[in-house]
């Protein structure tokens, strides 16, 4: 039997300053079903979700919610018309009780002062039919994030929610934990209410929604129903690309041949809460990219290679010899650069000159009063800038004063200065023009062939890595799941691998 | 064993354990005191402190109220000293009513705190800075009133200056003292029963948490900037009580005082926390540090200054301490059990 239908999005638009975000899309929520919403980085779920959540304004469209039109224009008004959001970042007041937490901004009254025994009672009768039993006198401070989440949800329902949105709910949460926030959603759902989750997890999506919506660019792609949506149809429709045209498309430029000598390995490493298990080689002379969607743990890994972070398994080998890297400045020491993924805030220092910007890397390897002669300085950028054809109308421009491209540029530029043995590059390509992408790719791959480097490139664009890697980790849900060498590096296979192999 | 530490995490984690730590240390200064000089155990001693410090107490919980929304208000001692100037001149060359002179100057608080409640929260801005031009607003006005005293001989005042309340045989407090408790009673209640109270809380908590659960964010933090002004005219008042002058020094200082006293008293400069009671016995003890230099008789005054300073690290250290020991426990907390049982970890 079909349920009624809860709310209706049509043509909805949504256009913030230079980007369209939401261009004509439509959503469909019924009651008692569970509704993930898809789509890479920038496909515009997190848009369409402020949109309902009056967070944000539509620019055209409408909204109806069961038949009548409404248009949040506060996340209170949104709540009141009976649309509850639990966000990844728990927005709860931790200095709060959870019982104040649940009942804030609507407390029961007694003589107009707040009645505290009914919300404490209240509150605990909620958390018990949630399955929580906890004393919730305390403050929210004293639980974990796991349980924050279950107050929270337990607030959203408690404000008679028709619609609950669940926005990455299960990223910090371990596997019991998720189980337990399945079995309440299941509750919730069986109670009639309409849920739209959230999540990168694929396994999670399949394991509890009955309906995927697809977006791509922030366009519909579709609606599908979850039993009748294979894997790596799903995969392909995120990522945009028809399968049978997928295999035509990759061949390229000749790519690396990787040398024998292994430069550094690593033998299941991984880190609680952030990575599950990688056991990786990087070759000399080979160019590896890192593949996966996002969340994946594509930069958690590379983040535990540039030392970043630590891993809290597994051991790192530099050339067959166990390291540890402590900070990134260890990892400096081993001749590893990275050039991190947001250049604006983790790269560039706008208000230095090009040249500054340069060798501030190598500067800050031989210690920090360690003086680089002025013309030792001249003399580097200037190779540098003629070598990766950096377009400035001078060495002492200023660096913010350049294009997107030309900045990843000085920062690649950055880190060849230290003359590295491994360059790992964090989507170096995001963001600037299609001229110099390429650029930046063939260079990836010149650097491995002439240089014998070892290069790590992680890109969400698929095309791009198939191209320019000579040799593709496939990383699913935290943990590398595949590895494609020589001619299994294409589009289709990488699918398949971040499919699962549960499909065809 | 096990119990007795996990009495002792579930007393560092009550919020209200600063405020027990505040209270212990109150008690030890006065029992120093009364150990060491006879006088002390006049009960009117005890009174004094309300006395001598109402203005105190009153702006005290004024700035709670900013400090709980991770805001500070700079402007209470200056908006005080202008409130003592207006209230002098007023009485002085005028013939306006003590009651309307005194509705004039509290008007005048109120119109100052929610303008700067207003620029603050409207365009975004840092409270320390606006409060910051709020204070030398506010003391270059005073002066521009009038650069010397101005005595206030309107007799009714003086009457209600003098005026002493009994208490039983104990001894008496004064009028300010009492509207200091009423304040404070009014404040405890405010924070603790109502939605409004809550609110301000919450922000405390979260400002962008506080929006998203349909708090009114805005309205809310105007409010509580005009209490603080509303609290510093008051204060100023009572000030005029003791000193019967209007000048242009008075409450120098004073908001540094205020803020010391409300976080001896468990406030925390991170927001979200505070206890009413608490802010009472941060300026107590103030008090009794003066009390017992005037007792000692050879000290300088400034010595109330140098050990408010060491206290005031020892109480920042140990919140901050506090907090650490939360983090910890909160990790350890899980779902599933009572939390009883749900810390085994912490016992062993």
């Amino acid at each position: 039997m079909e349920q009624p239908v809860l709310l209706e999005m049509r043509h909805i638009d949504k256009v913030f300053p230079g980007v369209r975000a939401l261009s004509n899309v439509d959503f469909t929520l019924r009651a008692g079903e569970i509704h993930s919403l898809m789509g890479e980085n920038g496909a515009g779920k997190s848009t369409l979700v402020k949109v309902l959540t009056g967070v944000y304004q539509r620019d055209g469209g409408t909204i109806s919610l069961l038949g009548k039109r409404i248009s949040p224009k506060t996340p209170k008004e949104a709540q009141e018309a009976g649309i509850s959001t639990v966000y990844q970042e728990v927005n709860l007041c931790k200095n709060l009780t959870v019982a104040e937490n649940i009942f804030i901004g609507r407390e029961p009254r007694k003589h107009g002062f707040i009645d505290w025994a009914t919300i404490n009672k209240r509150a605990a009768e909620l958390l018990d039919s949630l399955g929580v039993h906890i004393d919730v006198t305390k403050t929210l401070d004293h639980y974990s994030v796991a349980v924050q989440q279950m107050i929270a949800i337990a607030r959203a329902i408690d404000i008679e929610a028709k619609i609950l949105i669940l926005d990455e709910p299960t990223s910090s949460l371990d596997e019991q934990e998720t189980q337990q926030l399945f079995r309440i959603i299941r509750m919730l759902q069986k109670q009639g209410l309409g849920i739209i989750f959230i999540s990168h997890f694929l396994e999670q999506i399949y394991e509890l929604c009955d309906h995927i919506t697809v977006l791509r660019n922030g366009e519909l792609v579709g609606a599908y129903e979850v039993e009748k949506l294979p894997r790596l149809e799903l995969i392909a429709k995120m990522v945009g690309k028809d399968l049978n045209a997928v295999k035509h498309m990759d061949d390229f430029a000749e790519k690396s041949v990787p040398q024998e000598e292994v430069f550094l390995e690593a033998d299941h490493i991984g880190e609680v809460g952030q990575l599950a298990d990688v056991a990786l080689k990087l070759h000399k002379g080979e160019v590896v990219g890192f593949a996966g969607l996002l969340g994946s743990g594509r930069t958690e890994t590379a983040e535990i290679l540039f030392g970043a972070h630590q891993p809290t398994k597994g051991q790192l080998k530099v050339k067959g010899k166990p390291v540890q890297f402590g900070s990134p400045m260890g990892a400096m020491r081993e001749r590893i650069a990275f050039c991190p993924e947001d250049r604006k805030t983790a790269g560039i220092i706008g208000d230095l000159s090009v040249r500054e910007n340069i060798i501030l890397a190598m500067q800050a390897k031989d210690g920090m009063f360690h003086h680089i002669p002025y013309s030792k300085q001249v003399e580097i950028a200037d190779k540098y800038i003629d070598l990766l054809k950096i377009k400035v109308s001078d060495r002492d421009q200023l660096i913010k004063n350049l294009s997107g491209g030309n900045q990843q540029k000085a920062i690649i530029a950055r880190w060849l200065a230290t003359k590295p043995e491994l360059l790992i590059l964090d989507e170096p390509t995001r963001g600037i023009d299609v001229g110099t992408k390429t650029e930046i790719q063939k260079m990836a791959i010149e650097l491995a062939k002439k240089q014998g480097m070892a290069v790590v490139f992680i890109s969400s664009e698929m095309d791009e890595m198939t191209r320019t890697c000579s040799k593709l980790m496939v990383m699913r849900d935290r943990r590398k799941v595949a590895e494609l060498t020589g001619d299994e590096v294409n589009s289709e296979n990488v699918m398949r691998a971040i499919a699962g192999g549960a499909s065809s | 064993m096990r119990g007795v530490k996990k009495l002792a995490n579930d007393m560092i984690a009550s919020p209200y354990f600063s405020f027990g730590v505040t209270v212990l240390l109150f008690a030890v200064l006065y029992g120093t005191g009364v150990a060491m000089y006879k006088g002390f155990l006049r009960p009117q001693v005890f009174f004094n402190l309300f006395i001598d410090n109402a203005a105190l107490i009153i702006v005290t919980v004024g700035i709670t109220f900013t400090l709980i929304i991770v805001g500070i208000d700079l402007s209470v001692g200056a908006v005080l000293a202008l409130s003592c100037m207006v209230l002098a001149w007023l009485l002085a060359n005028t013939a306006v009513p003590v009651w309307a002179a005194v509705a004039v100057v509290l008007l005048m608080g109120i119109v100052i705190g929610a303008a700067q409640g207003y620029i603050i929260t409207k365009f975004d801005l840092q409270p320390f800075i606006i409060t910051l031009a709020g204070m030398f607003f506010c003391r270059g006005m005073t002066a521009v009133i009038s650069r010397d005293t101005i005595q206030i001989t309107n007799e009714t005042f003086t009457a209600i200056a003098s005026y002493r309340i009994p208490i039983g045989d104990l001894g008496f407090v004064s009028v300010g003292a009492v509207l200091a408790l009423i304040v404070l009673a009014i404040a405890a209640v405010v924070l603790g029963f109502t939605k409004f109270g809550r609110a301000v809380f919450a922000i405390g908590g979260s400002e962008s948490s506080a929006a998203l659960m349909g708090l009114p964010v805005f309205r809310t933090k105007v409010i509580v900037y005009t209490i603080s002004g509303f609290c510093s005219a008051l204060g100023g008042v009572a000030y005029a009580l003791i000193m019967l002058t209007g000048y242009n020094l008075h409450g120098l200082g004073m908001e540094m005082d205020a803020i010391a006293s409300s976080v001896i008293g468990g406030t925390l400069l991170t927001g979200g926390v505070a206890f009413i009671p608490g802010a009472l016995f941060g300026v107590l003890i103030q008090g009794v540090i003066l009390t017992f230099i005037s007792f000692q008789g050879t000290l300088s005054a400034w010595w109330t200054k140098i050990v408010v300073g060491a206290l005031l690290c020892v109480f920042i250290v140990m919140q901050a301490l506090i907090t650490e020991q939360k983090a910890r426990l909160s990790k350890k907390s899980s779902m599933g059990e009572p939390p009883e049982k749900a810390k085994p970890g912490l016992a062993g």
